[in-house]
């Protein structure tokens, strides 16, 4: 793993002057991420969202790498079909047998846990050598803020919305990164962009591994989540400190937590600071929070014991 | 001409083999009834080492085609198969290979669309796919499906047309059934395509490229949409040219119609793929009766030969078009509107009939298409034509 000094001296690959929003999460787990990748050429693909949109506007491009946006559900099978020309034109003596190229898809976590889960999946379970990063907001922010299944439970959104009937979402998230790790695959993570170095660490090993791995990557949204632009990396760490979302990484099956939480904080400071989850604080939800604390320290347990039991 | 041999085979054999012999780096692909043949024989290649293709197994058609625009756009030649349900669920990425002038090769067993599920012939999964800016052609035989396979590499990849193609023939009938085939040497066909040499591949790492950008909020996106219609008049063109030039390897000459009697015909059929061959027995036998009947067979659906079709069509006094899918609520099937557009600009007003046939696997037997030239002999005499769209040998009890 490369110290700070190194990193420093690492090419950005997502150039400044992209049109993403000031304090966005994505951006920040893309530089991240792709300083991992070592010294090597990367190829980067990414699926239809803010990421997309805000870096690639005709005739501009903010990736100083070859890139690649196909649609929304696809950016796993169109990376693993990239890759897979890499291999067939080594194959045909057309590309230099030793030439080294790293293949990474980004998509947000709509285009991730949703709609592109299927080609996910499918790609995983191919063993195609890839890096698959999903930048969880837990929202559809590109279309306006919708909920998707990494939507926490009674956050507002605007398809969960808050009224008299209903406070927020009601359904609990889904946990993608075990599914992922199910399908067996070398290495899957769970990082934050709170913790650069940790983050970075799994980048580098996920680039590393051969075949097919994947990040997932908890990156605030300030638009969509009501905090302020400047509050982006510390409601990360909130999250990470709370339990709500635990980092660790699945290597070959085995489980670790790789940042430890000393004193879990009460999951009301990870909420509390975040306009989506307001009403929750009002008279009438004490019960609902509740639910929200236990489900968070069941969620939590339950990464903690399969770390513990390797 | 090349060296060859005469094999007896089917439509899916064929193809699978002028796919290998095309020399794909990748192919991405998902079995669908009745196109699995196709991507089986070529699994086969790939364990038998007879390919260096990467082969990619995907798990949907989506994916086939989403690993094929990454693939092509990655430099590599890059070839797919599907069929029905499977082309419907590639729809968006239709759009989209086309729309990133990806030149990608896919052979399409024509079947029906559910529902009700049914795994048999019509031209309903093709039709949905009419206007996604793919180069299309339909085959009537195996023999033409290979021939047709082979030249859509090389106007795929042609660089006043970078458009993906698609070779079609009909489920079961074409795909299934063993037919007489000559297929050409390796070297002769290797040769015929070339390689592909793409122009700013995503693994060209020194030069990076940008693919797929985004080119709303004003930006060029009708302009793009311009050059892609300019594409595909440039493909009219090098369709020929391409068309010729097989000619002299194959011996078997190419045009984007193929016409049977029309030099002297007073009524003509049009019609696409494997029903054409019932066309032409039926109108063997009638001009052994004296009747003049001619027979058009449209090889090239896009971009569609308006030109020739009205040039072959000059003169003759009612013509029938035949069409193996549906366009509910408009005046007739696809083929009927676009041959009834293209005699617009005719001197003489002809009459066109519009006939649906065949759908999901329907029979299309030999009276059938007598019964349609019997319509068009009664309408040529003055006859009144029928007003509206025939359902050609529907049951009135199924």
């Amino acid at each position: 793993m490369a110290n700070l000094k190194e990193l420093t001296h690492r090419e950005d690959r997502l150039a400044g002057g992209h049109r993403l929003c000031a304090g966005c999460g994505a951006s920040v787990a893309v530089r991240q991420v792709l300083l991992g990748a070592g010294e090597d050429p990367v190829v980067v693909g990414c699926a239809t969202g803010c990421l997309e949109v805000s870096t690639t506007i005709y005739p501009y491009s903010s990736w100083k790498t070859p890139f690649i946006h196909n649609a929304f559900e696809n950016a796993a099978a169109t990376i693993s079909g990239v890759e897979a020309a890499f291999a067939g034109l080594k194959r045909a003596g057309k590309i230099d047998a030793d030439k080294k190229v790293r293949f990474v898809a980004f998509g947000g976590d709509g285009g991730t846990y949703d709609i592109g889960l299927q080609a996910l999946s499918g790609a995983m379970e191919r063993g195609h050598d890839m890096v698959y990063v999903c930048y969880d907001n837990g929202a559809y922010m590109n279309t306006g803020i919708q909920r998707s299944s990494a939507t926490p439970k009674g956050a507002w959104a605007t398809t969960s919305e808050v009224g008299v009937a209903q406070a927020g979402k009601r359904q609990v998230r889904k946990d993608l990164t075990a599914i992922i790790a199910a399908h067996g695959v070398p290495y899957a993570a769970q990082a934050s962009i709170s913790h650069w170095k940790d983050l970075t660490a799994k980048a580098e090993k996920a680039f590393n591994t051969p075949g097919p791995a994947f990040l997932n990557v908890f990156a605030p949204c300030p638009r969509g989540w009501r905090i302020p632009s400047s509050m982006t990396v510390e409601i990360a760490k909130l999250a990470v400190q709370t339990g709500f979302w635990p980092v660790y990484e699945v290597e070959d099956g085995v489980w670790r937590q790789t940042v430890r939480v000393a004193n879990k904080k009460p999951i009301e400071e990870f909420l509390k600071p975040q306009g989506r989850f307001k009403h929750l604080f009002a008279p009438g939800n004490e019960a609902l929070l509740a639910e929200i604390q236990a489900d968070v320290d069941r969620a939590y347990e339950g990464v903690l014991k399969r770390c513990a039991a390797e | 001409m090349a060296e060859h041999k005469t094999l007896a085979t089917t439509g899916n054999s064929v193809v699978a083999e002028a796919m290998r012999q095309c020399k794909p780096n990748v192919m991405a692909a998902y079995p669908i009834t009745p196109q699995t043949t196709i991507v089986e024989e070529f699994a086969g290649f790939v364990a038998k080492g007879r390919t260096d293709c990467e082969y990619v197994t995907v798990e949907s058609e989506h994916s086939a085609m989403s690993a094929c625009v990454g693939a092509s756009a990655a430099g590599a030649r890059v070839m797919t198969a599907t069929s029905s349900q499977g082309l419907a669920l590639m729809w968006e990425e239709l759009h989209i290979a086309a729309g990133m002038r990806l030149p990608i090769v896919m052979a399409n067993a024509n079947r029906a669309l559910s529902a009700p599920i049914n795994i048999h012939c019509d031209h309903s999964d093709i039709m949905g796919a009419r206007d996604t800016g793919w180069v299309t052609f339909f085959a009537e035989t195996a023999q033409e499906a290979y021939d047709n396979t082979i030249m859509a590499v090389r106007i795929a990849e042609h660089p006043d047309v970078m458009l993906p193609v698609m070779s079609t023939l009909d489920g079961f009938i074409t795909t299934h059934s063993i037919d007489r085939v000559d297929v050409l040497d390796d070297a002769s066909v290797s040769g015929f395509v070339g390689e592909y040499r793409p122009k700013n591949p995503l693994l060209n790492t020194e030069a990076p490229a940008l693919h797929g950008s985004f080119a709303g909020l004003g930006g060029p996106f009708f302009e793009f949409k311009r050059q892609q219609r300019e594409a595909m008049e440039s493909a009219r063109t090098v369709i020929k040219q391409v068309g010729d030039e097989y000619a002299q390897i194959s011996g078997r000459p190419f045009d984007v119609i193929d016409t049977w009697g029309m030099d002297d015909a007073e009524t003509a059929i049009v019609v696409l793929g494997s029903t054409a061959g019932n066309a032409r027995h039926v109108a063997r036998e009638l001009r052994a009766q004296g009747e003049k009947v001619g027979v058009v067979k449209v090889r090239v659906w896009r971009p569609f030969p308006y030109a020739e079709l009205a040039a072959a069509l000059k003169g003759v006094k009612a013509v029938a078009v035949l069409d193996r899918a549906e366009s509910f609520g408009a005046e007739g099937g696809p083929l009927f509107l676009e041959t009834r557009s293209a005699l617009y600009d005719a001197e003489a007003r002809v009459p066109v009939v519009g006939y649906i046939y065949g759908l999901g696997g329907a029979d299309v037997r030999l009276e059938l298409i007598e019964r349609v030239y019997q319509d068009l002999s009664d309408i040529a005499a003055g006859g009144v034509a029928p007003g509206s769209l025939v359902y050609l040998g529907a049951r009135e009890e199924a």
